[in-house]
């Protein structure tokens, strides 16, 4: 005859017992304070965007394609530019046909399934195009929601995925403020701008930063205050988009608007 | 007599250490958590180094001028310096060896891209000479009157007759 | 073409990799679990909390929480891209992430279940091998029988009251550590949901509780259902029976005992439901209230796009109808039958608002997404994320009901708990 008492005793020694092989799962390893005391590495990955030097041709989008192998015909992508139109009455048209691989060619905005929208050019109070990309936030969102450590934040700030350990659950996908998450149409696993980074440990710069050929997309390291993009983000206005979600993105952008979402 | 309330448990306990033991094979031996901590860098480390290891397809503008400096040198006068050979000319992987041509994109498509006037006023856009896609010339190529590597001069490659309006 | 876009119809500005995602399978995957997690509560209700008027659909709904258990996992699998890597869920587990827990929940609670069936049946187990011991000439079913029945019992072939008073204790405890468990097991899937920042519509803390309540809400329906299902059916074989046996019990008594269990576990149901509407009602007026940012859009998307889904088929007849139907005094078979589809229903349609609603809009929020759920299926992907695939996993625990209750019988069973 087995009491409560005893009972509750021994399930407690038993849990006990199962605890200690679980410590192989090495979650709480010394090396893991450790590493999160020294944040502070000698590369951290930022991105400029100024806003006012984007024309909306693509050619940063079509460059990226080809760079990182996401199929040129592919509805996703791993950058893109939005276009904002907004009218003298105060309304905003946004549109990025097909993440603007082609650039934008046509007046016309692209309203998805409503069709193209015509806006009459003495209605438009200003017009400008914003270049969009992973953010690297400090804080990354869709990291913390990774069930399997898939993705993660390389020590210079770039979040990676690995392809060969990503189950696809997409839960990432819906963490990310931004949109920049997909799936890559040839892999079938979570897909994101990574800042090139193959080029980036080559001593190059992102595909899309050598593209564009008006100076709209700038990439540098925060941490070496030399760097001509850390001078002009520490000296000048700067913006993050959608600060609110306590991500802490690290594209800034000049020249932002409120309309930008 | 032995209590039989337990042989459950003992069930589990071996199917927990059927897990473990599974995940001593299966789990990557450098697989931990790195520089930014649990939250940010539970990974496989290894990784890191297959994304570096991608091959890189845009080589930039740097080597061209080493065979190609008349043509470098010309668009370098112009107001299409700013532009990167590789916008045109496709990306250079290891050309000349591989591949030996680059494959040139001479499409309307690729000269609209700026070329299509939009009417920002406020935009950069709406000050770069532009025209309107399906009245201007639509059947012609642009390039058999602007030479694009100095659109000021015109394409002296192709005779003025050849282009109808 | 990229995974999303056969089923995703976009409406002014989306974000160009946006896409539904998170289709029918990740309907199904809290409306599993909530009838996993909802059946065991209810068989706790009379293992643990003594509420003898249960005893019936006690036994009932844990056998169909079994059956139902590995289908909870089964949406998950379906929509994983690499459902082979599921697996890595219990290898590497990020528990930052709130599915990393669902490996470690999920097994924890699959053992309490099997356990506590063990123990409930383990007098049945050790009484089959004994009958079929003693058979003389066993005919090779009887055998296999046998040797199933061998297994099951774990080598426990102990029945002295002693033993089995043992027993009793033993499902008392476990059904007791299971209803933390099971609404545990729930209580995170609404987690899941309601700690997505970047999702305007899920964010709330409310979210796992809602989901528990109706979790139990709907398990409890599913077990009113199917109970009066296989009580019917039992009627008719009896009635069938009777002809050559008139000594067996006539349709008229089951039908009374029928009805008690059903009027009873309605009382559950209905006080579960209150809750649940109630927390719903309560996250709807506070979001009308305050009107952050994002309500111009979840507005729209409430009040227009889904308006129909939302007050008509979850609140109207999903909520509301079965209120009244099990409220009205003198509850019939029918209409409790009734009640319990429209319930069940109700809780789906919510699943289907909070799931697929979260992701009718932009995270732009200039621009909507609309669901178009994939009918006949083209290739694998439109079968596992359309309408097949949730057919698949409706059926499957009914299926698996039935061959569970094959080895182990739910009704007609004498012992003891």
């Amino acid at each position: 005859m087995i009491s409560r008492r005893s009972f509750c005793k021994k399930a407690m020694i038993a849990a006990g017992g199962i605890m200690i092989p679980l410590a192989a799962l090495e979650v709480f390893n010394p090396q893991r304070l450790a590493a999160e005391k020294d944040g502070t590495g000698k590369v951290r990955w930022v991105f400029l965007v100024d806003i006012h030097k984007c024309v909306g041709c693509g050619f940063c989008v079509k460059a990226c394609k080809t760079e990182n192998e996401v199929p040129y015909e592919a509805n996703v992508t791993r950058t893109w530019v939005e276009r904002y139109v907004v009218t003298k009455t105060g309304k905003t048209h946004i549109d990025s046909p097909k993440g603007a691989r082609d650039g934008f060619t046509s007046q016309k905005i692209d309203q998805a399934h409503h069709g193209l929208l015509e806006v009459k050019e003495e209605e438009i109070a200003k017009a400008f195009f914003v270049p969009k990309l992973c953010n690297q936030c400090e804080n990354p969102a869709c990291v913390q929601v990774c069930p399997v450590g898939a993705t993660y934040q390389a020590a210079d700030g770039v979040v990676l995925i690995d392809r060969s350990w990503c189950i696809g659950c997409g839960y990432c996908v819906m963490g990310c403020p931004y949109g920049v998450r997909f799936f890559h149409p040839v892999y079938h696993v979570a897909e994101k701008c990574n800042f090139c980074y193959h080029r980036l440990a080559k001593g190059m710069k992102s595909a899309c930063v050598d593209a564009c050929p008006f100076g709209a997309r700038k990439i540098g390291n925060i941490r070496d205050p030399e760097d001509p993009v850390t001078k002009i983000i520490t000296t000048e206005q700067v913006n993050v988009l959608k600060e609110e979600f306590g991500t802490k993105p690290q594209v800034f952008y000049i020249g932002l608007s409120r309309e930008v979402k | 007599m032995k209590n039989h309330v337990w042989r459950p448990l003992f069930l589990v306990v071996a199917i927990v250490a059927g897990i473990l033991f599974t995940r001593t094979l299966l789990v990557p031996s450098d697989f931990g958590v790195y520089e930014r901590g649990y939250m940010y860098g539970w990974h496989r480390k290894s990784n890191e180094d297959d994304w570096k290891k991608i091959r890189v397809k845009y080589k930039t503008s740097s080597g061209c001028p080493e065979c190609h400096k008349d043509k470098y040198d010309d668009i370098k006068a112009s107001p299409h310096a700013i532009i990167s050979c590789e916008n045109c000319h496709g990306p250079a992987y290891d050309h000349p060896n591989d591949p030996q041509g680059l494959h040139i994109d001479r499409s309307r498509e690729l000269c609209i891209r700026c070329h299509a006037y939009l009417p920002y006023k406020n935009n950069v856009r709406g000050n770069i000479p532009g025209i309107d896609p399906q009245n201007h010339y639509p059947q012609a190529q642009c390039i058999m009157c602007h030479y694009p590597h100095n659109p000021v001069k015109p394409n002296l490659k192709y005779k003025k007759t050849e282009v109808k309006p | 073409m990229v995974h999303g876009e056969a089923w995703t119809l976009k409406e002014f500005f989306v974000y160009p990799n946006e896409y539904i995602y998170w289709s029918i399978q990740i309907v199904m995957y809290p409306f599993m679990t909530g009838l996993v997690a909802g059946a065991f509560v209810l068989s706790s209700l009379y293992h643990v909390f003594g509420v003898k008027q249960l005893k019936d659909i006690a036994r009932f709904s844990l056998v169909f929480s079994l059956a139902l258990l590995p289908v909870a996992m089964m949406p998950l699998m379906l929509h994983l891209q690499q459902p082979q890597r599921g697996i890595y869920v219990m290898m590497t587990p990020h528990f930052t992430s709130a599915i990393a827990a669902f490996g470690i929940v999920f097994t924890t609670y699959a053992m309490i279940v099997l356990s506590e069936i063990w123990f409930v049946y383990r007098q049945y187990i050790v009484e089959m091998v004994l009958d079929l011991r003693e058979k003389r000439r066993r005919k090779p079913l009887d055998s296999v029988r046998l040797a199933l029945y061998s297994v099951l019992s774990m080598g426990a072939m102990d029945l002295s009251p002693e033993a089995l008073h043992k027993d009793e204790r033993a499902v008392g405890i476990l059904a007791g550590i299971g209803i933390p468990v099971a609404c545990f097991l729930h209580g995170y899937a609404g987690f899941i949901f309601g700690s997505v920042k970047a999702n305007a519509l899920w964010m709330t803390p409310l979210m796992p509780v809602i989901f528990i309540c109706s979790a139990v809400v709907s398990g409890i329906a599913l077990c009113i259902v199917t109970y009066i299902i296989v009580m019917e059916l039992r009627k008719l074989i009896l009635a069938w029976k009777r002809k050559n046996n008139p000594r067996l019990p006539s349709s008229e008594e089951i039908k009374s005992a029928e009805i008690h269990t059903v009027t009873i576990t309605a009382k559950y149901l209905i006080m579960f439901m209150v809750l649940a509407l109630t927390l719903e009602l309560l996250d709807l007026i506070f979001r009308n209230y305050t009107a952050v940012k994002s309500w111009d859009i979840l507005r729209s998307v409430i009040y227009e796009k889904d308006f129909f889904k939302i007050f008509i088929l979850q609140y109207g007849l999903g909520n509301i109808v079965p209120f009244i139907i099990f409220l009205l005094p003198g509850l019939t078979i029918r209409r409790a039958l009734l009640g319990g589809l429209l319930v069940l229903m109700g809780v789906f349609m919510m699943r289907w608002n909070v799931v697929i609603g979260g992701q009718a809009f932009s995270a732009s929020f200039s621009g909507f997404m609309e669901y178009q759920l994939p009918i006949w299926p083209d290739n694998m992907e439109t079968f596992k994320e359309g309408l097949f695939g949730a057919l698949t996993v409706i059926i499957t625990p009914f299926v698996l009901f039935f061959c569970v209750t094959r080895v182990l019988p739910v009704i007609g069973v004498k012992d003891s708990h």
